[in-house]
């Protein structure tokens, strides 16, 4: 009992992280059709940035509260990140805007690399301790059942995040002016919505969102490096197909779903397997679910639902 | 009489075709306009290009005293011109409310930041686009299908949905791409009372139809394009009985008479 509980607990603290780097991909997705590859690489960004913020902060004003130097560390990652979402979009994508569809895809995977490999020469190949600036002391609300401030960060963190872009992509105007060129740019920009701006703020948001996924995943692990973000940035694909690719409800309910899908399969798997598979191999859960999604039911758990999609 | 438009010498090449030749044409403040040829005369291609849609080849509008911006639709909008559409194009997983809200987008401010704080600015413009799009859904008369997701309105609301979501970008000149296409004698009764109204309330309106009893009786002035050239501009009277304009509708010329 005491390890199901666990395992749910696990699962929805790694399903929040999905959840945000899904919201990126579907985001994108919806207005442009294009699957930004590179999204994961964001998050690897994010990360790395957080990390080089806090060593510079720890090395300058020892004395600095946590919390603050968190604070300073995730608005660092997150306007950074923002600043390469809108760079991605105005130098490689929008050129490509009306090119055939493989054009972008193709052109995602190579700022993926282009990414990971700047990644690499400034901060190495080395893996980096993330510091953990929240206690990671881990409190029992029951019996046998671990939960660390971190992780509850995390679901909170998200939480709040998914229904702050919920209530922007509904209730708002910036939101409206998404929706509407989601559905369609000539039209929307006709009726004066300026659709290049409204496809790069889509962008921002999507890698504002990554950055704090990163920084959440690199605290839960108490890692960065540069390749970080290509698992993450894989798994969240899936949760964004999973859920219906373009429908942003359908991101947050796939990231969850497959969250709680790996960490079950991850507690579960030596015993379905008679112990001949452990652990280690959660990572193949994800993607027997994006197969079977993608051949009985590509629309997702919630369709393609285009009044959700932004 | 006020010039509100003028087009001077607008051309546009598809490839080997060319859709607009040397079209000129100015429309007066107040006035209805009609623009009307045979199937593939360049109707919707001036549309488009007056629009932003597409860049003309060559020649050029003045709207309003000053010249338009090409190739940048926002902008266009901006200036006061907003259009409908030949085959409906409505955001068609949008609320009409959403819609016509969608449509006032060039005429507020709110931006990210103030999107983000909800700050007084921001709510006062919303709950303003809020209520402006209500009372324009009452003006086309399709109040009572606020809510309702636009796809699902019949056809004949969907075209009153498309003008309410154009008067919400504020424009001076209305652009009406076959407003009366696929629709029964009553309905387009009920539009042609609505275009009139439209201009009554100081909207100068320029109109693409077929339907040539609702064009005669509603435009002030005509002008009829044939094969992308202006071949008659003239009071509806005159144009009727214009011999080039018979024989672009009858076929033939004048030599097969």
């Amino acid at each position: 009992m005491e390890t199901l509980i666990q395992q749910f607990i696990n699962g929805l603290v790694i399903g929040s992280v999905y959840a945000l780097i899904a919201l990126g991909y579907t985001m994108v997705y919806g207005i442009l059709g294009l699957i930004n590859f590179a999204h994961g690489d964001v998050l690897m960004v994010g990360a790395l940035v957080a990390l080089q913020t806090m060593l510079f902060l720890m090395g300058m004003a020892p004395g600095m509260s946590p919390l603050v130097m968190l604070a300073i560390a995730l608005a660092v990652a997150m306007v950074i990140c923002m600043l390469l979402g809108f760079t991605m979009e105005r130098l490689a994508y929008r050129r490509l805007r009306n090119a055939p569809r493989l054009a972008p895809l193709i052109t995602a995977i190579g700022v993926s690399f282009l990414l990971q490999t700047l990644a690499m020469i400034i901060w190495g190949r080395n893996y980096h301790t993330f510091p953990q600036l929240l206690s990671t002391t881990p409190l029992q609300p029951i019996p046998g059942v671990f939960v660390t401030p971190v992780q509850i960060a995390i679901v909170v963190v998200s939480a709040l995040l998914m229904v702050g872009l919920l209530l922007l992509v509904n209730r708002t105007r910036i939101g409206r002016a998404m929706r509407a060129t989601a559905e369609n740019h000539r039209v929307a920009s006709l009726m004066g919505v300026d659709t290049n701006a409204v496809i790069a703020l889509t962008f921002v948001i999507g890698a504002a969102l990554a950055a704090v996924a990163g920084v959440m995943f690199a605290s839960n692990y108490g890692i960065a490096h540069y390749g970080m973000g290509f698992m993450p940035g894989l798994k969240a694909f899936t949760a964004a197909v999973l859920g219906g690719i373009g429908n942003l409800g359908g991101a947050m309910l796939g990231g969850v779903v497959l969250g709680l899908v790996e960490s079950f399969g991850a507690g579960y798997i030596e015993h379905l397997t008679f112990g001949f598979l452990n652990s280690s191999y959660q990572d193949i859960f994800a993607f027997i679910i994006l197969g079977l999604v993608l051949i009985f039911r590509p629309t997702g758990l919630l369709g393609e639902r285009v009044s959700d999609r932004a | 009489m006020i010039t509100l438009l003028e087009a001077r010498n607008i051309g546009k090449r598809f490839g080997g075709l060319q859709a607009l030749s040397d079209v000129s044409l100015t429309i007066r403040k107040g006035e209805v306009y009609g623009l009307i040829g045979p199937n593939g005369a360049g109707k919707t291609t001036f549309f488009n290009v007056l629009t932003g849609a597409y860049t003309p080849d060559g020649g050029d509008f003045v709207f309003n005293g000053s010249e338009l911006p090409s190739g940048k639709p926002h902008k266009v909008v901006g200036r006061g011109i907003a259009r409908t559409f030949q085959n409906i194009r409505l955001f068609r997983d949008l609320t009409a409310l959403e819609n016509v809200m969608a449509g006032h987008h060039i005429r507020t401010r709110a931006g990210i930041w103030g999107v983000l704080t909800q700050n007084r600015f921001t709510r006062e413009e919303e709950r303003l686009t809020t209520e402006r799009a209500y009372e324009l859904l009452r003006y086309v008369g399709i109040e009572r299908f606020a809510d309702v997701v636009s796809k699902n309105l019949s056809y004949g609301d969907q075209r009153r949905l498309e003008i309410a979501r154009a008067l919400a970008t504020e424009p001076q000149l209305l652009a009406l791409d076959e407003p009366a296409a696929g629709m029964n004698a009553t309905e387009t009764g009920q539009l042609k009372q609505l275009i009139q109204q439209i201009r009554n309330d100081g909207i100068t309106v320029m109109l693409i139809e077929h339907d040539v009893k609702l064009v005669m009786g509603l435009c002030d002035r005509v002008a009829v394009l044939d094969f992308g050239k202006k071949i008659a501009e003239d009071v509806p009277a005159v144009v009727q009985k214009d011999d080039a304009v018979i024989a672009a509708y009858l076929g033939g010329g004048k030599h097969a008479h």
